[in-house]
């Protein structure tokens, strides 16, 4: 894992430094003169050469300093630091979600398989790894937000309720443990249409997995002969078929976790939420390098971390997976 | 005359070939699903091939302007309506289809291309080349493909040409690991034993042997990946790194159009649409031919 955050930080550091395009330049606007671009140049060591600049930053990595954003100054680990306990809430809320329901969606798809209900769900889960993230965002936007007024537009609260006291940073926990109804309600419909959006890809392949797997399942001859011991339907499905399908569909939401993160710039930019996603794309569109290269390193470890716990989660889930 | 001879031939030395291939487009056509696929790409495709002749306004592709005509709703003249410089978005969304076309075409390709030896090079020499391959790979897989391709075109600067660049960067990775993990197992196989044990050149066994081999898991993938890769490409011009506004790419249509919602909701929803239904049908088509000529593996692409 080491070695892999090693290479990531090379990949991106690299990448970012053969741009044809001067950051500095960039950083000092149009119409500054050789000399103010030379010492920004210099305030950034740009001036180095690649391999000193990349000891340096990695120097910094190390004692949790991401360098500085060229455009406005501040320290890349202080901004990050700002934006990330809302996109963590978004893509919490979004994964808990997508695996609740898909989980259910999948058994539901199985048991009542080729009625109406498995149609629906079929229909919804091709659908639902096609549909551009953004634009589902935007049409219920449309929808909910503009045309019925129901939701807010976007952002994490209104501009008229303070946040709650921060202690986990997540306004929704945040304002239960303070009892703060009323900013938990303000929270919660303002975090509804993002975590949909943003969970809906990872909900219809979590639904779909967990139904291929359990009609495989279902057709197994320990489920025909708890059948005929009489134990209850639901009995047979939660305790018995369930737990078989888990590993699979533990795997798929490993993988939609990595996809999550890197939807979140999507939904983000969609509605307006305050998170590291649209710190990222703010930047990347300046060309300033540092925070992307910040919040990239970030999130790659945020998704190596969850696929240890993926690892982790095999064990738990199979006995066998332990003793190997 | 010598063809009428040959003909019969020809025929019965083919004849397992063609019943297989009867076989898959029988069994391709069984389930709706694939055939709607199948019929979604082909109509893509046909868009993507006559898209110049018929489009209304040929001149609203690029920079045209009238601004007389801005913002109208869907009508007759204009089917899907007009942008903010009175461009028919009809004409846009129709050309957009050759663009998503050759962008998803150039990232498989390239991607395949890398990906491809690649994998056949780490899964047939083993040792340290297949280690060093596979932890490159790992990384690259390691950070979601999004992020990556943001990374990378904010350093090399907002464009298509970019994104391109970005995107093909992001996908490579996948290839290798298919192509690798399939290598690694048929270079156990009884066949390729046989083939080296009679002495046949490295370069036979993987032009002769494996890669024939590989080519039903890649081309099922490639069929997904199309769909994704032009997602992704939308996802860029969206979020303002990818194509740039004249540019008639869907996803960076989408982005200009959201600045004028909710009372302009065409401008946002049309190319949207298009988006989802290109996607879809290569998702429905790579599907069924996954069921169709790689049964083993299901649920293992992605």
């Amino acid at each position: 894992m080491v070695i892999t955050i090693l290479g990531l930080s090379v990949i991106v550091f690299v990448v970012s430094r053969v741009a044809p395009g001067d950051p500095a330049k960039l950083a000092a606007g149009p119409d500054a003169t050789e000399e103010m671009v030379e010492v920004i140049r210099k305030e950034f060591g740009l001036d180095q050469p690649l391999v000193i600049q990349y000891f340096k930053y990695m120097k910094g990595l190390i004692q949790g300093d991401f360098g500085r954003s060229i455009r406005t100054r501040h320290l890349v680990w202080n901004d990050i630091k700002t934006y990330l306990p809302a996109t963590f809430e978004l893509v919490f809320t979004s994964i808990t979600f997508a695996i609740f329901f898909g989980i259910l969606f999948g058994i539901l798809s199985s048991v009542y398989r080729d009625l109406w209900i498995d149609h629906i769900l079929r229909f919804f889960t091709v659908t639902g790894v096609a549909i551009p993230m953004f634009w589902l965002g935007i049409m219920l936007q449309l929808l909910l937000a503009a045309k019925f007024h129901l939701l807010p537009l976007g952002g994490r609260l209104d501009t008229m309720v303070n946040p709650p006291t921060l202690i986990t940073r997540f306004f929704l926990i945040d304002s239960l443990i303070t009892g703060n109804w009323l900013v938990f309600k303000n929270a919660f419909v303002h975090i509804l249409l993002p975590a949909f959006v943003l969970s809906f890809p990872a909900l219809a392949s979590i639904t779909r997995i967990n139904r291929a797997e359990m009609l495989e399942v279902l057709h197994k001859d320990f489920v025909l002969n708890e059948k005929a011991q009489g134990i209850s339907d639901g009995l047979i499905i939660y305790k018995y078929a369930l737990k078989n399908t888990l590993i699979p569909t533990l795997t798929m939401i490993g993988l939609r976790y990595g996809w999550m993160l890197g939807g979140t710039i999507l939904v983000e930019t969609v509605f307006n939420w305050p998170g590291i996603g649209n710190y990222a794309v703010g930047a990347a569109v300046y060309s300033d390098f540092q925070p992307v290269m910040g919040v990239t390193i970030i999130l790659g470890l945020n998704f190596m971390i969850a696929n240890l716990l993926v690892d982790i989660g095999y064990g738990f889930l199979d006995p066998r997976v332990r003793y190997e | 005359m010598r063809i009428f001879r040959e003909l019969p031939r020809w025929r019965e030395e083919r004849k397992g070939q063609v019943r297989d291939l009867k076989l898959s487009i029988y069994t391709l056509s069984r389930s709706p699903l694939s055939v709607i696929g199948f019929f979604l790409v082909l109509f893509f495709f046909l868009i993507a091939l006559i898209g110049p002749w018929i489009i209304t306004y040929p001149q609203d592709i690029t920079g045209a302007v009238h601004m007389d005509q801005r913002l109208r709703s869907p009508s007759l003249a204009h089917p899907f309506g007009t942008d903010e410089v009175g461009r028919d978005i009809y004409s846009r969304v129709v050309i957009g289809t050759r663009l998503s076309l050759q962008i998803g075409l150039i990232i498989i390709f390239v991607a395949m291309g890398i990906g491809v030896p690649l994998g056949i090079l780490a899964g047939y020499m083993g040792g340290w080349v297949n280690n060093l391959v596979m932890r490159i790979t790992d990384i690259f897989l390691s950070v979601p493909g999004l992020l990556l391709a943001l990374a990378i075109v904010g350093a090399l600067g907002p464009g298509i040409k970019n994104a391109m660049i970005a995107l093909s960067i992001v996908w490579w990775p996948g290839y290798v690991r298919l192509v690798q993990g399939k290598t690694l197992s048929l270079r156990e196989e009884p066949f390729v034993e046989a083939a080296r044990s009679i002495g046949a050149s490295r370069f036979r066994i993987i032009f002769k042997h494996i890669l024939p081999n590989c080519t039903s898991p890649i081309i099922v993938k490639a069929s997904m990946d199309m769909g994704m890769a032009i997602l992704f490409a939308a996802n860029l011009g969206f979020i303002g790194v990818g194509a740039q506004p004249p540019e008639p790419e869907w996803g960076a249509m989408i982005s200009v159009g959201r600045n004028y919602l909710p009372d302009r909701w065409w401008m946002a929803t049309f190319p949207g649409l298009a988006i989802l239904v290109t996607v879809l049908g290569f998702n429905l088509l790579g599907d069924g031919l996954r069921d169709v000529l790689d049964p083993q593996s299901r649920g293992q692409i992605r």
